[in-house]
């Protein structure tokens, strides 16, 4: 009975997850070709040197780096506070103020995008708003910048930054911060001394929660992050759909699994080492 | 004073949150063409939805396949999150949870090419699937989404504890009784909730569907990708707008059906 309950999920994940990882890594060593399908299988290393030697894919790289973490860091300063007046509420508000902050987030993906670039837009909301208080230099450009990405990212990721920092502030002992600030300690320093240490754990993986899918993001720098915004996501979409590469697409994929497996590896390494 | 902090730390949250739903809401209603200038109280933009034929036939395709992927998923869950909680370490759990893991965080081009692949190289094989289209979308989609079920249902059982389910043993309850009995109602609730998510899931994604659909197979958000990069029109705030009603619709009926229950039943133990 255990081994039936078992192998269901397991055939699934390995037909639906596990080869489909390896198919991907058979392909990026495959070479192009004008087939169909677009391939040629064979052993050329060829795609790999092209993503070393290019600095087009390097930079788009970067482009990601800076996109997954700066987004990562808006996600923390908007996501923390409101964790922690929540959890520092009492019991009975809670459950509304969590739906509150989950709510947006029924509304659909794309549809939270196409708010924020109403509000965005040269002549959107924020831009008429501004106008008409007549200040200098509006309407201002917003959409198409780095910054309408990294609120894109932060607004569309903030619950997994926000629930895992929750989790943890909501089971933390309310006697231990009573305790520091028995002993004389201030608000702020009850905080840094007990609070925050305490939360550390829900930090680390709201982070890597929000980091790791950030970094691969299509949608976002497609839409809200203009023509330059080619991070790796946009690049890898481009090879695949546009120019019809498909070992080269993989070969992205490939690199981009072995960038966020290092940080995983590490991560899982860390957990271990604390247990 | 401890009341005021409070207001102010959550106040810029939520007012984050909100300020792009309060536009979305008000400008749905503007009898403008244009996005940002008020020209009047009008409902023809939810006319025009309910016109966009197009737009009318992916939604509903997208809703077929939610259901079907979302049910795929939370069968293949509820077995992965039960044995995670319950099976306690048998010999490869480590790979198990890894491999059921992957899916939470891998960028969804990854997941998509990777899936596409697949199909390609079981219809070169095998000749199945024949053709990719609705079948592909919810196979894919439910491959990422039943890793959120396990997740929520192993939360819900490790949760529950195994006190009734031994207590019930104990009293000479055979396995399947107490798994019928006990088990089962507990995980109940996370059914229901890892079922929404996936729903939700299925319904929001975008790059993964791209990938391994085929052509005539387009989903509500491959419609809303590419008009919108055409430019953003009322009529999807419309469309929001009416998405955001059933869900407050939702929320409203599931605390009614709250109230109305009695407190007593299976719950969290010790």
């Amino acid at each position: 009975m255990r081994a039936l309950v078992l192998l269901l999920p397991t055939i699934w994940l390995l037909a639906f997850v596990l080869v489909p990882l390896g198919i991907v890594l058979v392909i990026a060593f495959a070479t192009s070709t004008a087939e169909i399908p677009p391939f040629a299988l064979g052993f050329s290393g060829e795609n790999f040197r092209q993503l070393i030697a290019d600095d087009f894919y390097f930079f788009a790289f970067l482009r990601s780096l800076q996109l997954a973490g700066v987004s990562s860091v808006f996600c923390l300063l908007i996501g923390y506070p409101m964790a922690l007046a929540i959890a520092r509420s009492p019991v009975r508000w809670r459950g509304a103020l969590l739906t509150l902050v989950i709510l947006p987030f029924w509304i659909g993906f794309l549809l939270r995008i196409i708010a924020w670039i109403g509000l965005l837009k040269d002549d959107g909301w924020i831009n008429s708003f501004l106008g008409a208080l007549g200040v200098p230099g509006a309407p201002f450009r917003l959409l198409y910048t780095g910054f309408a990405m990294y609120l894109g990212v932060a607004y569309c990721y903030l619950p997994f930054m926000f629930l895992p920092i929750y989790a943890r502030l909501e089971k933390r002992d309310l006697a231990l911060e009573e305790a520091a600030a028995d002993l004389g300690a201030s608000p702020w320093r009850v905080f840094r001394a007990v609070t925050l240490p305490l939360s550390l754990p829900g930090v680390w993986a709201g982070f890597l929660l929000v980091f790791i899918p950030a970094l691969g993001e299509f949608v976002i720098p497609e839409l809200l992050g203009g023509p330059g915004a080619e991070t790796l996501g946009r690049v890898l979409w481009t090879e695949f759909f546009t120019n019809h590469d498909w070992p080269m697409a993989s070969a992205l994929a490939i690199f981009l699994l072995a960038v966020l497996l290092l940080p995983a590896a590490l991560w899982q390494w860390w957990q271990g080492r604390r247990a | 004073m401890r009341r005021c902090n409070f207001f102010l730390t959550l106040l810029p949250g939520f007012a984050f949150l909100y300020l792009p739903i309060a536009f979305l809401l008000a400008f749905s209603f503007n009898d403008s063409r244009l996005v940002s200038v008020w020209t009047g109280f009008s409902f023809r933009w939810y006319v025009t939805l309910w016109h966009d034929a197009a737009l009318v036939e992916a939604a509903l395709f997208s809703l077929g396949i939610a259901a079907v992927s979302a049910t795929l998923a939370t069968i293949l869950g509820t077995a992965a999150g039960y044995a995670l909680a319950r099976f306690g370490r048998f010999p490869f759990c480590r790979g198990f949870a890894a491999l059921l893991a992957a899916p939470l965080v891998l960028p969804d081009v990854i997941t998509g090419i990777s899936l596409l692949l697949v199909f390609i190289a079981a219809q070169r094989l095998i000749g199945i699937p024949f053709e990719r289209g609705a079948g592909t979308i919810a196979i894919a989609h439910a491959s990422f989404s039943l890793a959120y079920v396990a997740v929520v249902v192993q939360a819900r059982l490790a949760d529950a504890g195994t006190e009734l389910e031994e207590a019930a043993a104990d009293l000479g309850a055979p396995p399947w009784v107490v798994f019928a009995r006990i088990t089962a109602p507990l995980m109940a609730p996370a059914l229901v909730s890892g079922w929404l998510l996936a729903f939700s899931l299925s319904l929001d994604d975008l790059v993964v569907a791209s990938f391994v659909s085929g052509p005539g197979a387009t989903t509500l958000p491959m419609v809303l990708f590419s008009s919108v990069k055409l430019g953003v029109t009322p009529e999807y705030f419309a469309l929001a707008t009416i998405v955001l009603a059933i869900v407050l619709l939702a929320l409203v009926g599931a605390w009614l059906a709250r109230l109305g229950r009695p407190v007593a039943g299976p719950g969290r133990v010790g």
